[in-house]
């Protein structure tokens, strides 16, 4: 009777990794040049100023460097990125009108099924494409406005050009000037003044050509005093060529408005997920971000909430698994930016078979904002010996009368508790997978139930094989 | 069939390189009721642990037969299907998992079956009434925030529920008010009867007031020094220890 390693190995994960037969109607060359810029703004029909923005997005691409700080990015090699893949479907708001070997896809990842739960729309993205979109008439008369950013540039020109990129600015860092210069695909939503969607929008997106990255953009606008929740998911299969997604998330949640916003990532492991999402609170608003991360081969991602108007809240809840293979750096930021604001940030982080989860967060407190209240609770949950977990916890406080706590925990799976389970008949592979199930449970009891249930499904694929 | 229950025999082992238990045999019948009586640090809660497959444990020598069964080869939730059942001394808090939910899954674990939820909620609620435990903490999550005394009944809750073969009770009595050991002990005397048996680690008897001993084993330093029949509790509480150890 020796102590066993915990070790696990790296699993297929079969019912994610899809690949279809790649069959793009047009792929532009591999690297980035003004030329492939001006291709994708041709093809795309961008008015002018969309042009010029992407131009100088490009310049200043080419004059920032990447990050000195958080995983290692050497792997990344943007002379090799694809920026762009047109899959071979056009927009469709008809489920059977969607091509065959992509509607296969797309059933094995259950989204007709989340539709049939009464999803109040469902936005797909194949490649850089919205292929698949709906929305409930119901919203329509009410004015809310649910649809592609290409739509939404020529239907909803003003309101675009207002707020494009006017939070995530693209001198912000390389990846976001990238994003400005190569944007294509994602979602926008617009809900007026005092309407309250109740049920959530979802959108789901995926990657499917190699080396092609996925720089989606979604724009959301909540109007003083109405509400809403939107649902990203993205889940794509595995290749063999480095992938790149940058995508961008501005939320602009206006006077007593409250947006809650929930990611459950599930990139296949050879992607670089390079996201900047941030939102913009103001007086009396709400932000709740409820993220999950699973996949990809790096992360960095710490969606940001900017509290600019007086009571403005945050809450951000998120829960990372790095498997074998893995360096996943998240977090969040907050940013109080008037008095009265508060913040909750709750996170469980848990590694595996060598995985690297990092969790680092920014609490900054502005001299303008008196009287914030933030609270922060991470806890970590390594796996193994292997695993490492580490905590960047920065507190930057300059407003006055600040109640600002902090709470960490990091920790090895104890052996004692799996022997105490099985102890009781529950086999080392089960005490195991209920124990990280609890960890993350009250991060779990946060996500909508569907949700709930593929995050669950992700933990247990990722557990699998452990003994 | 009664001596082929839990039979133990020269049995040696080691915790990181310490050498614990020394020669020990014992053996337990089907339907009796045990006693294990010994000072601190004699591997009292060693045996029970190694009984149970605790991986920190290593066994140099001897042999554990369940039913006839070597039981050495088998993890620990193999010997929980095979019947054995541990309370521990110091009961493990898991966040997240609920004591109905870890109880339901214990449940169809052991018996390859689906648990029906209305069916079995009911009975985990009747038990949990008799053990005086408030119905709210089957939603809570396992022995979380329980203190010493709920953390005991939460064990013998289990006991109830799982209904093992053999219950090996590393003081289930210790850190309890005059009240919780009565329902301990009550609960543990609803558990036996003539197809179980029970083995207890004591260091009081009022435990023992609603069962019937049938044999009581003295430990000391990792060896066993004296065993006899009941008779031997009211020595022990009378001489203590040291009588025996300057007899050995």
């Amino acid at each position: 009777m020796t102590n066993k390693k915990n070790y696990v190995e790296d699993i297929e994960r079969t019912l994610y990794d899809i690949k279809n037969y790649d069959k793009p109607l047009y792929k532009s060359d591999s690297g980035l040049t003004e030329k492939v810029v001006r291709d994708i703004s041709a093809r795309k029909h961008d008015p002018q100023w969309m042009l010029d923005f992407r131009l100088k997005s490009l310049e200043i691409y080419n004059s920032l460097k990447l990050p000195a700080w958080g995983p290692p990015l050497y792997e990344l090699n943007m002379d090799e990125i694809v920026t762009y893949v047109k899959p071979d479907a056009k927009m469709t708001a008809d489920w059977g009108e969607v091509p065959q070997d992509i509607k296969n896809t797309f059933d094995r990842l259950g989204i007709p099924e989340a539709e049939k739960k009464s999803l109040a729309g469902v936005g797909a993205q194949y490649d850089s494409e919205v292929v698949y979109h709906s929305i409930q008439d119901e919203l329509v008369k009410q004015g809310v406005v649910y649809t592609d950013m290409e739509t939404a540039l020529v239907e909803h020109e003003d309101m675009v050009k207002e707020y494009f990129m006017s939070l995530v600015p693209p001198k912000d860092h390389k990846f976001a000037a990238l994003h400005g210069a190569v944007w294509s695909g994602g979602s926008f939503v617009y809900v007026p003044e005092g309407v309250k969607v109740e049920i959530p929008l979802q959108s789901y997106f995926r990657l499917n050509a190699a080396g092609a990255g996925q720089f989606e953009h979604t724009l959301i606008i909540v109007e003083k005093n109405g509400s809403l929740h939107f649902i990203e998911g993205c889940s794509a299969p595995k290749y063999n060529v480095t992938n790149l997604h940058a995508g961008c998330v501005e939320l602009f949640v206006k006077e007593g408005a409250r947006l809650r916003y929930s990611t459950i990532e599930n990139w296949s492991k050879n992607m670089m997920n390079l996201n900047t999402k941030r939102a913009l609170v103001e007086k009396d608003g709400i932000i709740e971000w409820v993220s999950g991360s699973f996949g990809s081969h790096v992360s960095m991602l710490y969606p940001t909430s900017v509290l600019a108007g007086e009571n403005a809240r945050a809450s951000f809840t998120g829960v990372t698994f790095a498997a074998k293979g893995q360096n996943l750096d998240t977090g969040t930021t907050v940013i109080h930016a008037a008095p009265h604001t508060s913040a909750d940030i709750h996170t469980r982080t848990i590694s595996k078979g060598g995985g690297i989860a990092t969790y680092r967060s920014a609490v900054k407190v502005t001299k303008k904002a008196p009287f914030a209240k933030c609270s922060v609770n991470c806890e970590s949950l390594m796996l193994d010996s292997l695993s490492r977990s580490d905590t960047l916890p920065v507190m930057d406080i300059e407003g006055a009368n600040a109640d600002v706590g902090h709470e960490a925990k990091i920790g090895k799976i104890s052996e004692d508790a799996i022997f105490y389970l099985m102890s009781r008949g529950i086999s080392e592979d089960e005490a195991r997978s209920m124990i990280v199930h609890g960890f993350v449970e009250p991060i779990a009891k946060e996500l909508p139930l569907e949700y709930a249930v593929e995050m669950n499904n992700l933990i247990n694929l990722e557990l699998e094989g452990a003994n | 069939m009664a001596e082929n229950f839990l039979k133990i025999e020269n049995l040696n082992v080691e915790v990181d390189g310490k050498h614990i238990l020394k020669n020990l045999s014992l053996s337990v019948e089907k339907g009796s009721v045990n006693v294990i009586l010994g000072p601190n640090g004699s591997g009292k809660s060693t045996l029970m642990n190694v009984i149970m497959g605790n991986p920190q444990y290593t066994v140099t020598s001897g042999s554990i037969t369940f039913e006839g069964e070597d039981i050495l080869p088998l993890k620990t939730f193999e010997r929980a299907r095979r019947g054995l059942f541990l309370s521990f001394q110091t009961p493990e808090e898991i966040a997240g998992v609920t004591v109905e939910n870890m109880l339901r899954t214990a449940k169809a674990a052991a018996s390859g079956e689906k648990i029906r939820l209305i069916p079995f909620r009911k009975e985990l609620l009747a038990t949990m009434e008799e053990l005086k435990i408030d119905a709210d903490y089957a939603k809570r999550d396992l022995n979380v925030g329980f203190s010493g005394g709920e953390k005991k009944k939460s064990e013998i809750l289990q006991l109830l529920t799982l209904n093992p073969k053999l219950a090996l009770l590393d003081e289930t009595d210790s850190g309890l008010d005059v009240d919780a050991v009565q329902i301990v002990s009550k609960g543990v005397a609803k558990f036996h009867n003539k197809d179980n048996a029970v083995l207890i680690i004591t260091h009081n008897a009022k435990i023992l007031e609603n069962l019937s001993v049938n044999k009581v084993y003295v430990l000391m330093d990792g060896r066993k020094v004296e065993e006899g029949g009941a008779d031997l509790i009211e020595k022990i509480e009378r001489e203590g220890f040291s009588h025996i150890q300057e007899g050995a």
